[in-house]
């Protein structure tokens, strides 16, 4: 009594070849991508929420939100409406921001090119270390050494140059004021965005070809002829981005700029005069006693902030990223 | 019989003579002398007078020089030099100065037992020998521990999106996280303000500072790992598919152990990144003068908040307090500095 099996006749399918991935695989992709898109959702998350909690204030205030130039609180007593605009504050964290450019630029620029092809062989590493601490360095470090430091001299020398050049309508002064001026906001905010302006322009000189670079010494060109005719065309984007970036840095510095720069609600072109504007660090300043109204027009302010900050830093990145890929 | 071998004496062309150094010692000399004399004679006085004219001396001889050697060419040449040598040693006097004014008037501050009490028995302006940093050692342990926690899973999973899965919008998402790096840090304390404490109803906590400063922290993390990721060869990943193992194997057996160092110098920078961050802390932590052991409710204090606090009463001792702890902080990221590049350059990565 034996059972056997039928003989299996049949051939056995032929194997199914698929980029289908393993059951493990859908699993790590799937968790992989939910994390990849976690930064998306912030992003977008703080643009919601920042939105949703000062529509009030936008739809209350109108276009004038942008453009006005006070922040008053209401007063019941008196029969005054609040009214909140950041204008002022726009202008001065844009007249800051432009100061710290003019200033801060070259000098990144400067040693960007000094460290990619002046520097002696020994210098370069403690120089790359020296710029890569001074990114390091927080805020409040530098806020306390402008105020502190900088501030004795800067006003001196802000002094200086009212004296000299003060004809031209920005050095002028309407009141002898010197201390905790945009200019020296600017200068406190040019120290800290030359490390990102340096370590972009650094980047984009090293990408420029090798033999562009000798072709214009074999030509005869002293160093600088070189830099002019090679390095500067071919960097020219990436400096541009790099200086963007350290801008979106620079507009969004708050607790450097709010040590040493003096809040004024007014527009002013006059650079040394202790009033400026910063709505980053409005936001602080007004944060400690603000009631839910002004909450809310803080709210639109940093969302105002964070949409300035974006749009500069999305051009900027786009045109490092373009004169990385040429 | 002899014969005479001609050795060539080994020569260094690179090497300058004397000849060809004297112009420029002259010049230099030359420079200095001038300097001294100008600032001796005109109404120019002190170290920005010095310097203005240093420069300006320096920049005029040079060019005279190669002018008068060689042409036009070569002056301009030799300005620039000048000009980017004086950038560069720009860069070096701030941060020079930095650093010589926390050791200065930070280590004066410093005192025994800074670490053992806070400052609930305080007040800002008592003699330094009295109170402490505790609650900020606390609180900023606290936060930067938290922060970790949350950011580092979802940095390196952003990287691996990135790199790794190279999923439809990695691009994007690449895109993105670069324009995350750029946000404010305020905007991002204003954002855990409206949704964790408007929203949800919570109060001041450590944790709600550690979200804010999750924010800052991932593309941090993000962009680095991405780096490092770069840098593994594709030969590991093909040697890994080839052996018939799948993709989260192969990742989780071969390139995360390959990436590791660099993986940790990515957290450690953004750690670096954000355990001075102020301004979000301003608005999520509360401050608090007591030490509090408890992250997830009551006020909390930090290092920044410390310093925040201290510098806006401004009595001389509350100053001094500012700068003690702006010394522990700066040596705060500066360990954390130095473990990055230590971490950094196990692997010989050039940087």
């Amino acid at each position: 009594m034996s059972s056997t099996l039928a003989p299996n006749k049949t051939t056995p399918a032929p194997r199914v070849i698929t980029t289908e991935p393993r059951f493990t695989d859908k699993v790590f992709r799937a968790v992989v991508t939910t994390g990849g898109m976690i930064s998306l959702v912030l992003l977008g998350l703080i643009g919601f929420f920042l939105v949703y909690n000062g529509f009030g204030a936008m739809r209350e205030a109108g276009l004038s939100f942008l453009t006005g130039f006070d922040w008053v609180d209401a007063v019941p007593e008196e029969n005054q409406p609040a009214a909140y605009g950041v204008g002022a504050m726009l202008y001065g964290t844009i007249v800051t921001g432009i100061l710290a450019m003019l200033m801060g630029v070259p000098i990144a620029v400067g040693t960007a090119l000094f460290l990619s092809y002046y520097a002696p062989e020994w210098l370069k590493k403690p120089m790359v270390v020296i710029v890569d601490v001074m990114a390091a360095i927080p805020s409040i470090v530098y806020g306390l050494w402008g105020y502190f430091v900088l501030m004795p001299h800067a006003e001196y020398w802000a002094k200086l140059i009212h004296k000299y050049f003060g004809f031209i309508p920005f050095f002028d002064m309407p009141a002898p004021v010197f201390t905790r001026s945009p200019f020296i906001a600017g200068m406190v905010l040019a120290i800290m965005i030359t490390p990102i302006v340096t370590a972009v322009s650094r980047e984009v000189f090293a990408q420029t070809p090798l033999e562009r670079i000798q072709a214009a010494y074999a030509l005869g060109a002293t160093k600088w002829s070189m830099i002019k005719a090679v390095v500067i065309p071919y960097g020219r984007g990436g400096v541009i981005g790099g200086a963007m970036l350290g801008l979106g840095r620079a507009l969004g510095e708050t607790v450097a700029v709010y040590t040493v720069l003096n809040l004024v609600y007014d527009i002013r072109i006059e650079v040394l005069l202790s009033a400026g504007g910063s709505v980053a660090s409005m936001i602080v300043n007004k944060f400690g006693e603000a009631d839910s109204v002004e909450l809310q027009a803080l709210m639109a302010a940093g969302f105002v902030l964070f949409l300035v900050t974006l749009a500069v830093n999305f051009v900027a990145n786009t045109i490092i990223n373009k004169t990385a890929r040429e | 019989m002899s014969q005479t071998v001609l050795m060539m004496k080994p020569q260094r062309p690179w090497k300058l003579t004397p000849k060809q150094i004297l112009p420029d010692a002259i010049g230099a000399l030359f420079t200095v002398a001038t300097t001294l004399l100008l600032v001796a004679i005109t109404p120019l006085k002190g170290k920005l007078g010095f310097a203005l004219v240093l420069i300006a001396m320096a920049i005029t001889t040079v060019t005279a020089i190669s002018w008068i050697r060689r042409d036009r060419k070569a002056a301009m040449n030799s300005t620039t030099t000048v000009l980017v040598y004086i950038a560069a040693s720009f860069v070096i006097i701030p941060l020079a100065s930095v650093l010589y004014e926390i050791v200065r008037l930070g280590a004066n501050a410093l005192s025994f037992g800074m670490f053992t009490a806070d400052m609930s028995l305080t007040a800002s302006d008592s003699p330094l020998n009295e109170g402490g940093l505790l609650h900020a050692l606390i609180g900023t342990a606290y936060v930067v521990i938290f922060a970790t926690i949350l950011s580092t899973p979802i940095g390196v999973l952003t990287a691996l999106y990135i790199v790794e899965v190279k999923g439809r919008f990695a691009g994007v998402v690449r895109f993105f996280v670069q324009a995350m790096s750029g946000v404010p840090s305020i905007v991002a304390g204003l954002f855990i303000f409206a949704v964790w404490m408007v929203q949800l109803g919570n109060a001041y906590s450590a944790v709600a500072g550690a979200f804010a400063l999750t924010v800052l922290m991932i593309p941090t993390v993000a962009r680095t790992s991405e780096e490092v990721l770069k840098l593994i060869p594709g030969d590991l990943r093909e040697a890994g598919l080839a052996l018939g193992a799948t993709q989260w194997r192969t990742v989780a057996m071969v390139i995360i152990p390959a990436a590791k160092s660099g993986l940790i110098t990515a957290v450690i920078l953004g750690i670096a990144r954000v355990v001075g961050e102020t301004a979000p802390l301003l608005l999520t932590i509360g401050g608090a003068d007591a030490v509090n052991l408890n992250p997830l409710e009551g006020n909390m204090s930090a290092f920044p908040y410390h310093v925040w606090k201290n510098l806006l009463i401004g009595s001389e001792n509350a100053i001094s307090r500012a700068w003690q702890g702006v010394f522990v902080l700066m040596v705060i990221v500066l360990i954390f500095f130095a473990l990055a590049r230590y971490f950094g350059a196990v692997k010989g990565n050039k940087k």
